[in-house]
Parts: structure tokens; C-alpha cells; sequence
């Protein structure tokens, strides 16, 4: 290997606090990269995976400080340097590009602005050549018309052009290492897909290295050449891309890439026991010690070290043994003929018609969700799957009656009526209907011990108090595998997984029949969020009741569902049997977000089938999808709402095209439309 | 609540406002026990003596014993200003959080008119009310709590959206609770540390409008001991002899200090640093 | 763009409206009449006819009001009882005088207390902002009228450099009225710059903590230029409408400063209506402060506009 561009060596930093204990973040990391290499880092929540990334930069959070151990770049010792050069460097030879760039876009300045200041600094250039430059940039990141963009603001943007802002702003610099701190989270499927292939071709036409931090191993595959996997502060593994997530050799790794729900192999992931140890904690033993399926008596005794295995490293005594079988749990659902709920053509609109647009015959808006229409039988899980806009937890807060419908019927068991909100609803029918929250965090009061978060249903619905109250608190708790000491506890005190089991808690002590699941483990680390599908898929098979299962993410939705509808712009595009859904033939829109997908396999590249424009409100009329969809047909598609065409059984595709030409292999898509890309440029 | 106490006085802000607080309490409850002299008494042949052993403080004009006055004016000053600072913050912080939970047009048309009521110039306001209704506790309470509260029902509004938005309440709404419940048992535990720490900090301002308005004229009213008539009435004499403007200045400044530092304090404590700073 | 402005003009047209209704209201609501209370137990026989008629108390209140508010929109605000004299010309040299005041400490105040109060939030927690800090809490709780006589002691009792109190009629010459205006402007200034430079502080404090201001470090800005182009723009946004209430609030801080100086301004004559019960004036000189306050609120408003991208593209 030639001279590394960037070399980190035994670095170790964290907080101190009163009192002069020393809270380690980073615990001893040794790293390297080549110029033009692109190495990932990955880790859960608390591993110091950014840490490490910033620490590149010389840049430390407030209140942290290195312990020890240095990180060279180009030659030279970051930590070493003035401030005044460290900052030459920064956003010159190294350059960031963050994980909101939402939120790292000044407000107040002008898109072409952020990035000549940029250009001020790190090139020598004069005014009129700034300004050439800025639009270059812009079309290079490929944005539309960029000498337009230039002169918007961040908040003018949608989330995926910030991001593209972003790294033109990164590369005004002539950067030779760029660093992406989660650079497509919380961007949907096919927007984080465009921006990854676009870093892919960036890198190598720049021929830039790159750091890359995700807690996304798809993410990961698709762009490192090498993995660098971080657990507690330490590098657990860490070696060429394809032996990492082929070959894992640390048992941490080998549980998370389990832990991964796959597109391919529906079932349950194997779940990983315990959490990691608390951040700043003090180390006597391995780290991963408490959660490994293979841990031996030696490992707690001494905290191992690094050892290179072929191209690899690991830290692990035991990487030899052979592992655990961590074998996928298929579902056996139990689904009775009875109905649990019904939605029939369903519309819901945010907008009311306001008391002029009556006046004055104004059109109505178009509703955000239209048509909707599915039946949920007992014990039955109903996956929604759909980009942010897709009006998929619009459809869950419906039913909660948290907002109201503007057409069609809601109805529940044998027909009674749902259609009206919260408010009028009696206690019966809302202790039916219950709903678990994407975020335990903030949906948990903070000011209530866990024993009045389970109260509060016990007592609205079956009356209970006190003891009695208690008692059945305490079931509840061990119902999701939580000691009953917790009972006396603040959510607060509680783990991110922890907390979402106090959730799922609270919504079964109504003993609901049909469970609204919005993106409930979203917020969730992948080992955490394996087994709180696992509680789920049990507490079903307890209960009996029915699931509407919300998320953005097809393969969790896979794992957990019957049957599955795709949405998009508040409208069904596909329904049906989850089996179906997920195999030809696929509506369009389907089609495009499973192409988007990545897998943790580096030999599987995503499929760009449509442009990742993001609408803001549906079309008036025709096919919610006609804007983007790369299989249209014509003027049919604008005007005309598309017919229902069943498949098989069950399974229904609102399309204009037949069957047969949907089951058609799609035609080998390129990368990107050259066509459309050249306009761009070159505009 | 003991735990908030003490990580308040090992601040050294709130154990500076706590003594101060506390001291000034304490003195104006006492008064009758501490004061050497009675405060309304008329002495012709010790008019405007310096400092000395009998009166420590000097006497005013009128021959009073400047350090009796000085124990009791704080007693008015205090009970009308800790009054109107919990009707203060009952109403505007009951207001505040029902406006912030219900939200809707309801919220939108009220703070239009809640910002309407906060660009009246209050003093001026009170000004008008005393010159209807001549001044005095049953005037002075009411309005000051009135025109507070609704200062304390914006902060404490914007506090509570905040909470409102979070998933914990739209999980109450979605269980089928009742508004009372819900602002009751979810909204109230999670804004009860803003409206302590608010209600201290009103109660530090109203102090200072309050001996304003005295130093005006239009608050305590003679023969009462009071630190801002005491200073509007000795100021004429100022050159010759400041003790009789020295001290109730002192004491008073001492007691808003000591209230603000606490509440600084208290609000540090509980973490809510900031939320005090954007106070109206 | 042009409708935001319109409709925070409106807004400001409303409050107007809704303050002076209410002040209206205030007086009706009182036990007899205006004149009632004026002459006391003199209020009878022919004198209290006299000033009924005088003051038109026979017509209907709505009638009335429309009357008061055409009048004060056109500079008329009726006629005062105890002056017996048309309330503008009581008010004209002393609105003059007040404005002078306000108007200096203002330029004086706002700048300063913003320029402090960004030195503070930047050097968070160092010596330099604690002890501003610390001398702005002390400037903030110690009543006006304390630091106004703890001034009048040093720079006017002991040193003689300022005359204590104001002996000149209201409408003396500019260059006669400067030197009286030193010592009030100073108090007046020293509470407007703690307020104002507490909340500047607190919201540059704010945005220093904010990704992209992490991101310009890492772009590598230096710090004296992230300060000017990306922490002052973005902390001036919610600091303005607090300043303009602060400014509002303080400005009723002018009634105090100028009673202890015996500034002849519109603060002592609404104080002496007061003591008169000369309810007409009192109305007067409110509705006039009132449309002060809600003007610099508006131009905080605009002001908030013109900083901010985001509420120009938007209604909000």
C-alpha cells in the first residue's frame, strides 16, 4: 500500500467529568486510508462511529478531548496544528458533508453564497470566476438548472437537492478526502439510492477519497472498499468490504448482518440479547462480552486486541470458533376468516374547504389520500409501505380517529362505524383500536413512572386501580420481557429498545383487536429492532390481533406481514399477499422502490428506474404516478385513474398496463439516463 | 424537591439568591419583633439624625427611626407582589397550557389578541386603572396579575405546544382521554418546572414595578413604611442626608437581586436554561 | 412579499384599534363619567353641566368613541379639563421632549446592547460575559429610580456636572434641554441595554450550537467571519420581536426616569392628569405611547422579514 492520505493512530478521546474521571468515547482506534479509497465506518447508536469521522478533521465536539494517540492527514498531525491551519485544511484538502444538510445550510444565506464562501477560501479565484465556478459545481452535483439554485435559499430546496448542495459545497475545495456523516438518512429509498450512485461515479471521477459513516450496512456495501466496524469506542472489525459483510469474523458482526431483514429471505432476523455498554463506561473486558453467543471465560479478564486475520483485522480471542447458528423464525400467523377491519374507498383531506373556496366554487384540492380501500381479518398483518408523502401514516392516524375522513367508510369487526373522531368515539371502540408510535422517546410522558404509563389504559378502559392495577402492570411487563421492577422507574431511565417494549405494552393493556404499528422500529438500532419484530410477531400469536404495519422500509415490512400495499401520493398502487407484492409482476412505482433497495451484499447494485423528483401534493387526476413513472404510456395515465387489475389471488395492481406487460422482465435500465443527465450538465 | 433545593444552593448564584430571598422573608415577617422603633412614630426632636448606636440607620424628616421603616417597608411591597405573582401565574399559565394543548383557530385567534394585550404599555395601563379606581391592593393585585399573566401565558404556551406536538399526547388523544386528563396528568407534570421558575421571575418584576409605582405615588401611601415612597420622600434631601434614600434602595435592590438569582438558579437546575432567557 | 407586509400593517392597525377601544372602555366602565370623577364633590349644579356639554357626555358612547379615534387620527385629542386648553398643545413641545429622550437612549442602547451581547454569547461562561452578564442582571433588577438617584448623587450632587432635576419649561431650545438629558438618557439606556443584550446573548448562544455553524468550522471559515455573516443574521431573527417588546415594556420606564428628573416630558404630565384625575389627557398620552409601542413592534416585524428568507416566501 502506498502512503496513507489519512492515518489515525491509537486514538482515544472523550469527556471529562467532575471530578477528573475520564469518559472514553473513542477507546484506542488505529485507522488508515489511501488516497481514493472509500472506507466505511459502521456501528450502532453510541459505537463513535462519528466521532471517529469528525476527529479526522480535528474536530471535536465541545466538551470532549483527546486522551491520546494522533491522527495524521497528508502528513501532518491535526491535533498538532494551529487552529488557523487546521482550518486551511478544513473545507479545503478535508471536507464534510453532513448528515442534515437541512439543517448545515446557513437560513440566511443564498445556496451560490455558502458555496463562494467556500471558494473564497480554499481557491484562488477571482470574483467573475467564483461565480462561473459555483454553477459548475451545481451542475456537477448534477442539480437542475444550477445557475437558478445559485440563488435560492437551503429552505427552497427539498431534502435531497440540500444534499447535493452539500457536496458541491465539499468540493469547492478541490477536496482530496471528502467525509459523509450519514449523508441519506432520513432521505426516502430512491433519493438516498440517486445520491449514493451519484457519490459512487463522484469519487471516481474526482478520484477523491472517502470516509463514509453509517449505521446502514446496505448503505455501506454499495460505496466502501473497505468496512471499518466500530462497537463500544473500538474498532470491532475492520477489512475489505466483501470479507466484512461475506466472511464476518467478529461475532458482533455476524450478529448484526443477522439481524438485517432481507428483501430475499422473508422471516424474522435472528435477534441480538442485551445492549452495548454505556458510553464513557470503563472497559475491563471485551466489550461485546455480555452479548456474544460464543463468549469464554477468558474473554472478560483482558480486553483484546486487534489481531489481523488475511486482509482483515478483528478483535475477538475467539474468532477461530465456529459461530452460532442464528437461523431466521418464519411467522406462523393465525388468521381467522373473521373481519378485524374494513376501509371502502376511503378520502381524507388536510385542507378544509374554507368558507371563500365555498363562496366563490373554488376547486377542491385534490385529497391527500384517495381510494383506499382493504379489509384486515383477525389476527391478520397488513404491511403500508411507501415513501415520506405516501399518506401511509395519514391512513393509521385515520383510523386512530385522530383525523377525520372526508369520504368513504371505516368500519370495525362485524361493521361498526370508525368513521367518526376520537372524540365521539365510546370507550369500547376505542379500547379496540390501539396504536404503538415511532418514537418510544417521545412518546413515552417523561414525567410518568412506567407503573401511570400502563395505568392510564387500565384505568379508562377496564376500570382498573391500585393493586389490581399493579398487578396486571406487572403481566404486561413480563409479557414484553421486562422485569417488574421498572414499574417504579421514568422512561428516561430506560434503553431505546426498553422504551418501545413499554409502548407495545401500553397499547396491549387495552387488549386491542386491531394494533396500528407506525414505524415502530424505525428509531431502533437493526440488532435492537430484530427483536422487537420478534415481540410483535409473538404477542400476535398471544392476542389474535390484527396489524396495520407502517414503514419506509421493505424489508421490515416483508418480515412482518400477510399481505402488504404500496402507496404512493396517498393512493394503493399494489395490494396484495406479501409473497405476490414482492416477486413480478410489480406495478411501476413497486418496481422503482424495490430497484432502490440496498442490500448488505456488495455484489448487488440498486436499479434507478425512475427520477427522484419529490412531489409535494398528488396529480388531480389519472395515475398518482404518472410523473415519475418510467413505464408510462401517455396522455391515459394523466387523466384517467388507473383500473384495477387482479393478478392472482388477491393480488391487484392499479395500472394501465395488462398483465402480461407488466410481468415483462423490465428492459436493463442504465444508471442514470444519459439524456436527461447531459441537460442538466449541461444546462 | 429536596434534591432541587440543594443543587440550587451549591450553585453559588442560587445560594446567594436563596440567603437574600430568604433573609428578606424572614425580616418581613418579624418586623414587629426585629424593628427597635415603631415606624409610623413621629419624633420633632430627632429630625434627619446621622447614623448613631440608638438609631442605627439615621432618621428621616419626620424624626422617624430610618431602620424600623426599613424592616417593615418590604412587608406591603412583598404581600401585594407575591399575590398578584401567583395570580399571575394561575391564570396566564392555566391559559398557556390550555391554548397550547387545544392549538387550532381557537390558539390562533387568542394570541392575536394575548400579542394585542402585549404591546399595551402596561404601566401606562395601570396608571389609567389607578387614576379610575385610586390605588391600593384591590386595584394594584388584579391588574399586575392580569397584565403579567398574560406575559406568562405566552411563555407558557410555547412551552406547551412544544409538549403537545410530542407523540405522548396525541397517544392520550388516541386513547380516548378527555381534555381535562390530558392537561392534567400529561400537559401539567411536564410545564410545572417553567411555571415555578416563571412565576419567580414575574414575581422579581412585579416587585420592581410595584416600588415604582410607590416611588410615584400611586402605590403605598403614606403614613405606611415603604422603600419606594420612603425613597420618593427623602430623595428632596439627598446632599445632606442620603442614609434616608441609602437603605430602602439597598433593600430593595437586595430582595429583586435575590428573587432573579434564585430563580436563575431554580431554572438552571431543572435544565431550562434557555427557555428563561427568551422570557417577555 | 408585498401582501406579508400588508398584513403585518394590518395586524398593527388592529392593536391600535383594540388598545384604544379598550382604553375607551376603562373610562366608561368607571362609576359616573369623566367629569364625575374630575369634580369630585363638586360635581353638580351648572359647573357639571358646563363640562358635560364641554366634553359632549350627553351622546352615546359608540358615537363618542368615533369621535375620540377620527379626532386623535387627524392630532386632535379633545380637551383637557384641568389646563382648560386643547390637549395637542399641551402635548407639543412635551412629545418633543420625550422623543428626544427615547430617541437618544434608543441609538444609543439597541447597537450597543447588541454588539455586548454577541461578545457575550460568543465568549460564553469566560471573565468578559460573566461579568457582563453579571452587570446586566444588576442594571435589569435595580428599580430605575434607584440608579436615577444613585447617579444624581455622584454626577450632580458631588461632582456638579449635570444639573439633578429639569427647571426649564417644556418648551425650551434643543441646545438648553441637552444638558438635562445626559443623566435620564444613561438610566434609561442602562435597562434597555441589559434586556436587550441578555436576549441577544441567549440567542447568539443558540446558534452557535447549530449544525451549520459546526458545518462553516468545518469548512473551514474562521471564527470572526462565521460570527458576522453566519451567527448575527440567524440570532438577530428571534431576538427582534423580544427587543421591540423589551423596547415596548422599558419604554414605560420613560414615566419613572422622567418624574425623577422632573423632565417635562409627556411621562410627568400624564402623571400630574393623573393627580388631577384629568382622565382626557391620561387617554390621550396612553393611545399616544400605545401607537409608539405597536410602531416598534412593526418595525421589528419587517425587520424580522427583511433577515429572514424563510418568513419571506412563506405566509406564516
Amino acid at each position: 500500500m502506498t502512503k496513507p492520505l489519512i492515518k489515525i493512530e491509537d486514538l482515544s478521546l472523550g469527556f471529562t467529568a467532575k471530578g477528573g474521571r475520564q469518559g472514553p468515547i473513542l477507546r484506542g482506534v488505529s485507522l488508515e486510508l489511501a488516497a481514493g479509497e472509500t472506507l466505511g465506518i459502521v456501528g450502532e447508536s453510541g459505537s463513535g462511529k462519528s466521532t471517529v469521522a469528525l476527529a479526522m478533521m480535528g474536530y471535536l465536539k465541545s466538551g470532549l478531548s483527546v486522551f491520546g494517540g494522533r491522527v495524521v492527514f497528508d502528513g501532518r498531525d491535526m491535533f498538532a496544528l494551529s487552529e488557523k491551519d487546521r482550518a486551511r485544511l478544513r473545507g479545503g484538502a478535508i471536507a464534510l458533508i453532513p448528515q442534515n444538510a437541512g439543517q448545515a445550510l446557513t437560513p440566511t444565506l443564498r445556496i451560490g453564497q455558502q458555496i463562494d464562501e467556500a471558494l473564497r477560501l480554499h481557491a484562488d479565484l477571482n470574483a467573475a470566476q467564483r461565480a462561473d465556478r459555483v454553477v459548475e459545481l451545481l451542475a456537477r452535483v448534477r442539480l437542475p438548472s444550477p445557475a437558478d439554485m445559485a440563488q435560492r435559499y437551503p429552505h427552497e430546496l427539498s431534502g435531497g437537492q440540500q444534499q447535493r448542495a452539500a457536496v458541491a459545497m465539499a468540493l469547492a475545495g478541490n477536496a482530496k478526502a471528502l467525509l459523509l456523516d450519514e449523508p441519506t438518512t432520513g432521505l426516502d429509498v430512491t433519493t438516498q439510492a440517486h445520491i449514493l450512485e451519484f457519490l459512487r461515479t463522484l469519487a471516481r471521477e474526482v478520484g477523491v477519497a472517502m470516509i463514509y459513516v453509517s449505521h446502514d450496512m446496505g448503505v455501506i456495501a454499495r460505496v466502501a472498499d473497505r468496512v471499518a466496524v466500530m462497537y463500544a469506542g473500538q474498532l470491532a472489525e475492520e477489512g475489505p468490504t466483501r470479507d466484512v459483510l461475506r466472511a464476518p469474523k467478529h461475532p458482533y458482526t455476524r450478529g448484526l448482518l443477522a439481524s438485517i431483514p432481507r428483501l430475499e429471505e422473508p422471516g424474522l432476523p435472528a435477534s441480538m440479547p442485551g445492549t452495548p455498554p454505556a458510553v464513557g463506561s470503563e472497559l475491563t473486558g471485551c466489550a461485546f462480552a455480555d452479548r456474544c453467543p460464543i463468549v469464554q471465560g477468558d474473554c472478560r479478564s483482558a480486553v483484546p486486541d486487534l489481531v489481523r486475520m488475511n486482509a482483515s483485522q478483528v478483535r475477538c480471542l475467539h474468532a477461530d470458533m465456529p459461530d452460532m447458528p442464528r437461523p431466521r423464525t418464519h411467522r406462523e400467523p393465525d388468521i381467522q376468516t373473521t373481519l378485524a377491519l374494513a376501509l371502502s374507498d376511503v378520502a381524507i383531506s388536510y385542507t378544509k374547504p374554507g368558507l371563500l373556496d365555498r363562496l366563490f366554487k373554488r376547486p377542491v384540492k385534490t385529497p391527500t389520500v384517495e381510494r383506499v380501500d382493504f379489509a384486515l381479518k383477525k389476527g391478520e398483518t397488513l404491511g403500508l409501505v411507501g415513501e415520506s408523502g405516501s399518506g401511509k401514516s395519514t391512513i393509521l392516524r385515520a383510523v386512530a380517529g385522530l383525523v377525520g375522513t372526508q369520504a368513504g367508510s371505516v368500519t370495525l369487526g362485524k361493521g361498526e362505524s370508525l368513521s367518526m373522531p376520537v372524540s365521539r368515539r365510546d370507550r369500547e371502540t376505542l379500547r379496540r383500536v390501539q396504536m404503538i408510535f415511532q418514537n418510544a422517546d417521545a412518546s413515552l410522558n417523561p414525567r410518568q413512572t412506567i407503573a401511570e404509563i400502563l395505568g392510564a389504559p387500565l384505568r379508562l378502559y377496564h376500570g382498573m386501580k391500585g393493586a389490581e392495577a399493579q398487578a396486571r402492570a406487572e403481566e404486561l411487563l413480563e409479557a414484553v420481557r421486562l422485569p417488574a421492577r421498572y414499574l417504579s422507574r421514568f422512561p428516561g431511565q430506560l434503553s431505546g429498545g426498553e422504551k418501545q417494549r413499554v409502548g407495545v405494552a401500553r397499547a396491549f393493556a387495552a387488549n386491542p383487536e386491531v394494533t396500528l404499528c407506525d414505524e415502530v422500529t424505525s428509531a431502533l438500532d437493526v440488532s435492537v429492532q430484530a427483536a422487537a419484530l420478534a415481540l410483535l410477531t409473538r404477542l400476535q400469536r398471544e392476542n389474535g390481533s390484527s396489524y396495520i404495519f407502517v414503514s419506509h422500509d421493505l424489508a421490515v415490512v416483508r418480515a412482518v406481514s400477510d399481505r402488504v400495499a404500496v402507496l404512493y401520493q396517498g393512493r394503493v398502487c399494489e395490494i396484495g399477499p406479501a409473497a405476490a407484492v414482492y416477486a413480478p409482476p410489480y406495478h411501476p412505482y413497486t418496481q422503482t422502490l424495490m430497484g432502490a433497495v440496498l442490500e448488505p451484499d456488495p455484489d448487488v447494485a440498486p436499479k434507478l428506474l425512475a427520477d427522484d423528483v419529490t412531489e409535494k401534493s398528488p396529480p388531480a387526476s389519472g395515475c398518482p404516478f404518472q410523473r415519475r413513472c418510467p413505464r408510462r404510456i401517455g396522455k391515459v395515465c394523466d387523466t384517467i385513474v388507473p383500473p384495477e387489475r387482479e393478478m392472482a389471488d388477491g393480488h391487484v395492481i392499479h395500472c394501465h398496463l395488462d398483465a402480461e406487460t407488466l410481468d415483462e422482465k423490465p428492459q436493463k435500465v442504465p444508471q442514470m439516463q444519459p439524456r436527461k443527465l447531459a441537460e442538466m450538465v449541461g444546462g | 424537591m429536596l434534591a432541587l433545593i440543594q443543587n440550587v444552593a451549591a450553585r453559588p448564584s442560587g445560594a446567594i439568591g436563596l440567603t437574600l430571598t430568604l433573609c428578606h422573608v424572614l425580616m418581613a415577617v418579624l418586623a414587629p419583633w426585629l424593628a427597635p422603633y415603631d415606624p409610623t412614630m413621629q419624633n420633632a426632636d430627632a429630625i434627619l439624625l446621622a447614623p448613631s448606636s440608638t438609631h442605627w440607620m439615621g432618621t428621616d424628616t419626620l424624626g422617624r427611626d430610618v431602620f424600623s421603616r426599613v424592616i417593615y417597608g418590604g412587608r406591603l411591597a412583598i404581600a401585594v407582589t407575591f399575590a398578584a405573582a401567583v395570580v399571575a401565574t394561575l391564570w396566564g399559565g392555566f391559559a398557556g397550557i390550555f391554548f397550547g394543548t387545544v392549538g387550532g383557530r381557537v390558539d390562533e385567534y387568542a394570541m392575536r389578541i394575548v400579542d394585542a394585550f402585549l404591546s399595551v404599555p402596561w404601566l401606562l395601563f395601570l396608571l389609567l386603572i389607578i387614576s379610575i379606581g385610586g390605588a391600593g391592593p384591590v386595584t394594584i393585585i388584579p391588574t399586575l396579575g392580569f397584565f403579567y399573566g398574560v406575559a406568562v401565558l405566552r411563555v407558557v404556551r410555547g412551552a406547551a405546544m412544544q409538549v403537545a406536538a410530542r407523540d405522548f399526547i396525541t397517544a392520550a388523544k388516541a386513547r380516548g382521554e378527555k381534555l381535562w386528563p390530558i392537561i392534567t396528568r400529561e400537559m401539567f407534570p411536564n410545564l410545572s418546572d417553567i411555571l415555578l421558575v416563571e412565576g419567580a421571575m414575574r414575581w422579581s418584576w412585579m416587585l420592581l414595578a410595584f416600588s415604582s409605582l410607590s416611588f410615584l405615588g400611586f402605590g403605598a401611601t403614606p403614613p405606611t413604611p415603604d422603600w419606594g415612597l420612603m425613597v420618593a420622600q427623602e430623595r428632596g434631601l439627598l446632599s445632606t442626608a442620603p442614609w434616608g434614600v441609602f437603605w430602602p434602595c439597598l433593600a430593595l435592590s437586595s430582595l429583586i437581586i435575590g428573587i432573579n438569582l434564585l430563580a436563575d438558579a431554580v431554572g438552571k437546575a431543572l435544565g431550562l436554561d434557555r427557555a428563561t432567557a427568551i422570557a417577555v | 412579499m408585498p401582501s406579508l407586509i400588508l398584513r403585518r400593517i394590518g395586524f398593527a392597525a388592529f392593536t391600535i384599534a383594540f388598545v384604544s377601544m379598550i382604553m375607551f372602555a376603562a373610562v366608561e366602565a368607571l362609576p359616573g363619567n369623566v367629569c364625575t370623577s374630575f369634580l369630585q364633590r363638586f360635581a353638580q349644579g351648572p359647573r357639571l353641566e358646563r363640562c358635560i356639554e364641554q366634553q359632549g357626555l350627553d351622546r352615546p358612547a359608540l358615537v363618542r368613541y368615533g369621535e375620540w379615534v377620527s379626532g386623535a387620527v387627524q392630532g386632535d385629542f379633545g380637551y383637557s379639563l384641568k389646563k382648560r386648553k386643547p390637549i395637542n398643545e399641551l402635548i407639543r413641545e412635551r412629545f418633543r421632549n420625550t422623543a428626544l429622550l427615547g430617541g437618544i437612549a434608543a441609538l444609543i442602547a439597541i447597537p450597543l446592547a447588541i454588539f455586548l451581547g454577541i461578545v457575550a454569547g460568543v465568549r460564553r461562561d469566560r471573565p468578559l460575559d460573566l461579568s457582563l452578564s453579571g452587570a446586566a442582571m444588576l442594571a435589569m433588577t435595580i428599580p430605575e429610580f434607584v440608579t436615577a438617584t444613585a447617579l444624581i448623587y455622584v454626577f450632580a450632587i458631588t461632582l456638579q456636572w449635570f444639573p439633578a432635576v429639569t427647571i426649564l419649561p417644556p418648551n425650551a431650545g434643543l441646545m438648553q434641554m441637552l444638558p438635562n438629558i445626559v443623566l435620564p438618557v444613561l438610566v434609561l439606556s442602562a435597562v434597555l441595554i441589559a434586556h436587550i443584550m441578555r436576549m441577544m446573548r441567549a440567542s447568539v448562544i443558540d446558534v452557535m450550537t447549530s449544525d451549520y455553524v459546526q458545518m462553516a468550522r468545518l469548512k473551514g471559515v474562521p471564527e470572526r467571519q462565521i460570527i458576522r455573516k453566519h451567527v448575527v443574521p440567524n440570532a438577530m431573527i428571534p431576538a427582534l420581536n423580544v427587543i421591540a417588546l423589551t423596547i415596548a415594556w422599558l419604554l414605560a420606564g420613560v414615566v419613572v426616569v422622567e418624574k425623577v428628573f422632573n423632565y417635562p416630558g409627556l411621562g410627568t404630565l400624564m402623571i400630574q392628569a393623573i393627580f388631577d384625575r384629568d382622565l382626557p389627557l391620561v387617554q390621550a398620552i396612553a393611545l399616544i405611547f400605545s401607537v409608539i409601542y405597536v410602531g416598534v413592534n412593526l418595525l421589528a416585524d419587517l425587520a424580522a422579514l427583511a433577515l429572514d428568507p424563510r418568513l419571506r416566501r412563506k405566509g406564516h
